[in-house]
């Protein structure tokens, strides 16, 4: 059974238009999902909504959010932030404002293992040291005892990822992880993930836009647009035959090593029109009920 | 070598914060002994009067009289003693009045910008429509109501000024808020105002440090406005405010009675800002 599935999850701006269209997806234990569409097509929205941070001006106007087979929507906010806490992580995208500046970093990583999970303090703190090492931090006690701005974004970003593994969590949602990094760490820090998430054997929900990432680190991956699941299969399927037209067209359109003078190809407007064409016939049934 | 070059021109700035910081330590510790020694120092009682004693000049001007170093006013009372007393009304004010104001106007911008909803708006309309009010009337009013005392002038000062406090702190709270640290906060399972405590708070802290200590300075000088239209504290205990309005009558003839007490003021007033900027610098991890 997946550890997390969602279920026909719609999510709107309050009094505006939907921003997920009643989107399924599963992620089994251990599994690396992909969750792939261009800007605003909603990937980070179910990240968010899955891990309880959507923003106030956004409202769940329906589905199932099950996490280990408890639909979150239905528990108590304490209950389901209870939950989350103990099973879900986060790896955020800006590795600038991910870690609390006022704060050095030991106490950023082991405070929630203290103070939420009942850790002892020494226990967290040992903790931290081998996580540090994991992502390969050559001082960590250093490290520890450093503020964010002592560090850069490549070490700030690998702090991030060893604070998301601290409690051995089931599921991990990494949004765009290395979208706000530099090419040549990008390859580092991604290459980090999937060791950790072989290794810990952790499921992870990857947002991202780059179909590159997507072919290294997942085995499953949902294409969206405009909130709406477009195609939903493994990654060799997608690769090799997708079956979207908009999944094809996105697909030709990543730039290729072999062949640089192509230039970049541009998703046509015919396919675009069509999906559009998708999501309108898709809010008419809605309507309609 | 342009590294030390940088390395330098950091450590200048370092240095010469710290000395803007140690000043104004300094005289703001001169001035809290001053208030707490004040009978023990003050080389005569600030109220007893003498008519032939009177308008007696400063130590350096012919004519002075030996033991009234800072000379005398119209009606023969010391200034220096005087002006030691001034500090007590001075200091106490600024410190309760200004630590009640931080405490209430920083926490109501606190709540305002982080938890938003329901409680943002109403703070946020309460904060505009008190920002309607012409702030030197609404605080003459209020003491015209409540009676002169002291009591009345930090409630006045309170009432007026919580509103600088919570329009920052809302807004940085804000801004802080939508961090992805706060994401991660919320997702580890700590409530919202532990988050808010924990997360939001140690970042807006220098700011409410700045505004808390100028607010100091604001309730000394509202003080001494107050004493100047003689509605400060009742009793006939010496204010800076009260020594400058009566100072103003005899300008021409006794210069004197005016201009320590407003010297006193400017020096307090800057100290307090100054110190603000100074302790900034030392709670930012980043410029620290």
């Amino acid at each position: 059974m997946s550890f997390l599935s969602i279920r026909n999850l719609s999510v709107r701006l309050k009094n505006g238009p939907p921003l997920l269209r009643r989107v399924s997806l599963d992620v089994a234990a251990g599994e690396v999902r992909g969750l792939v569409g261009e800007s605003g097509a909603g990937k980070s929205m179910i990240g968010k909504a899955v891990l309880g941070i959507l923003p106030p001006s956004v409202q769940i106007t329906e589905g199932e959010i099950l996490l280990d087979g408890t639909d979150l929507l239905r528990l108590s906010p304490r209950e389901s932030r209870r939950r989350i806490g103990a099973s879900c992580a986060l790896i955020p995208q800006d590795p600038l404002t991910a870690l609390n500046p006022s704060h050095r970093i030991g106490p950023q990583i082991t405070n929630r293992l203290v103070d939420i999970l009942g850790w002892t303090r020494a226990a967290a703190d040992a903790r931290a040291i081998d996580l540090l090492a994991e992502v390969q931090i050559s001082d960590p006690a250093r490290v520890l005892r450093s503020y964010p701005h002592e560090l850069s974004g490549g070490m700030r970003q690998r702090i991030l990822i060893a604070s998301a593994f601290a409690a051995e969590p089931k599921l991990i949602v990494a949004d765009e992880p290395t979208t706000a990094l530099d090419v040549t760490v990008q390859k580092q820090i991604l290459r980090l993930i999937a060791g950790m998430q072989a290794r810990h054997g952790t499921a992870l929900l990857f947002v991202t836009h780059d179909l590159g990432v997507v072919s290294k680190v997942c085995q499953k991956l949902s294409v969206l647009y405009s909130g709406l699941v477009l195609e939903d299969s493994t990654v060799t399927d997608f690769f090799t035959a997708p079956r979207h037209a908009y999944s094809a067209a996105l697909l030709a359109a990543t730039p290729k090593y072999t062949d640089p003078d192509a230039g970049l190809q541009p998703v046509p407007d015919a396919v675009i029109g069509a999906v559009r064409a998708e999501v309108d016939s898709f809010d008419r049934k809605a309507a309609h009920g | 070598m342009l590294d030390a070059k940088g390395l330098d021109g950091r450590s200048l700035v370092r240095r010469r914060a710290g000395l803007r910081l140690w000043l104004s330590a300094l005289w703001l510790g001169m001035l809290c002994l001053a208030a707490l020694l004040a009978p023990w120092v003050a080389p005569h009682d600030p109220l007893s009067q003498d008519l032939f004693l009177g308008r007696l000049p400063p130590f350096w001007v012919a004519g002075a009289e030996p033991g009234y170093w800072l000379g005398t006013d119209s009606l023969g009372r010391d200034v220096l003693s005087r002006l030691l007393y001034g500090a007590r009304v001075a200091l106490l004010v600024a410190v309760l009045a200004g630590s009640i104001t931080c405490l209430i106007g920083a926490t109501l911008g606190l709540l305002a910008g982080f938890l938003r909803g329901w409680v943002d708006m109403v703070i946020s309309r309460l904060i505009d429509i008190w920002m309607a009010f012409p702030p030197v009337l609404f605080s003459i009013l209020l003491i015209a109501v409540l009676g002169p005392s002291l009591t009345s002038i930090i409630i006045a000062i309170v009432v007026i000024d919580w509103t600088r406090f919570a329009r920052v702190v809302r807004a940085e709270a804000m801004v802080q808020g939508t961090m992805d640290y706060v994401a991660s906060a919320r997702v580890a399972g700590r409530g919202r105002i532990g988050t808010m405590l924990r997360e939001i708070l140690p970042n807006v802290l220098p700011t409410i440090v700045v505004l808390l200590t100028l607010e100091m300075g604001i309730a000394v000088i509202v003080e001494a406005i107050l004493s100047f239209v003689n509605l400060s504290i009742a009793t006939d205990d010496p204010t800076w405010g009260g020594m400058i309005s009566e100072g103003r009558i005899s300008i021409h003839q006794a210069w004197w009675v005016l201009v320590f007490p407003l010297i006193a003021l400017f020096l307090t007033v800057l100290a307090f800002s100054q110190l603000g900027e100074g302790l900034k610098d030392r709670f930012d991890p980043v410029l620290r």
